[in-house]
């Protein structure tokens, strides 16, 4: 019970202090590598909550998948103005933070107003069974085939649209 | 067990440092960057409620809710892929044709 509790505020401090990172770090290269520490820490979040296959589809998606994407980019374009892309020091970053402060305020005050006690054990074990690999699958193919399959269009019409942008000459 | 509170709370915060990025920087990539850390809290909300969802009155309603919320992080994960690539590409378009990223500079959709 403890361990559970203690390996959770863990992973909160280290999502948050990678989160942090994302926005502060000066080049884009150590934005990317702070990002795959905070999606691996997202990935052990899922895990905890008891859905294995998302975990897993987090490394594999997230990590295997977006963040190489990023990586190539980042690379590609070698950030030759990078130094011209540091954020000026001005009023407008603190207007962007109280309004970022508040806003996290407006949302903290509906997560406080959650209720605690969610469920009894009896529901807890069937909310387990629930979320294993294979009520996932078959899920997937019965009651959200055709989202899933419209998915599938979208992510070729997204194939497609990025060989074209990626054509040498628009 | 972990209250669904402690979960949503990491997942506030995060989204607030998503937008906070995406106002202050000006690199379009980490302004990417700071939209899937938006998409992954909100990711992770859903997961949390499906987990601690009260009790529905029938089993169905049960299976019902779990599973919603875990297919709804399996189309967002899908959708941010195909946002990625896109979206990259769009950027290194930009670069070829402009050779600069700022993206307080990117007001018009035409090189």
């Amino acid at each position: 019970m403890t361990g559970e509790i203690v390996l959770f505020v863990c992973l909160a401090a280290l999502l948050a202090v990678s989160g942090l990172a994302v926005i502060v770090a000066r080049r884009a290269i150590y934005s990317a590598l702070a990002l795959v520490v905070n999606f691996f820490g997202i990935a052990i979040l899922y895990f905890t909550l008891g859905s294995q296959f998302l975990g897993i589809a987090q490394v594999v998606v997230y990590l295997g998948a977006i963040m190489v994407l990023f990586l190539f980019c980042i690379m590609l374009l070698q950030m030759s103005a990078e130094e011209a892309l540091e954020e000026k020091a001005g009023l407008h970053i603190g207007a962007a933070i109280v309004l970022c402060v508040a806003f996290l305020g407006i949302l903290w005050a509906q997560v406080l107003r959650v209720p605690t006690q969610t469920g009894t054990l009896a529901a807890d074990a069937q909310r387990e069974a629930l979320s294993t690999v294979e009520a996932i699958g078959s899920g997937l193919f019965t009651r959200w085939a055709l989202p899933f399959e419209i998915t599938s269009v979208l992510l070729l019409v997204g194939i497609v649209g990025s060989i074209l942008l990626a054509k040498r000459r628009l | 067990m972990v209250p669904l509170s402690g979960y949503l709370t990491i997942s506030a915060f995060l989204f607030t440092l998503g937008v906070l990025g995406v106002i202050i920087k000006r690199n379009p990539i980490v302004v990417f960057m700071c939209i899937e850390l938006m998409l992954n809290a909100v990711n992770l909300s859903l997961v949390a409620f499906a987990r601690h969802h009260p009790n529905p009155t029938a089993n169905a309603n049960l299976a019902e809710t779990v599973l919603t919320g875990h297919m709804f992080v399996i189309f967002v994960m899908a959708v941010a892929a195909a946002e990625v690539a896109v979206g990259l590409g769009i950027i290194m378009a930009i670069y070829r044709v402009r050779k600069k990223i700022d993206v307080d500079d990117m007001s018009v959709l035409r090189g």
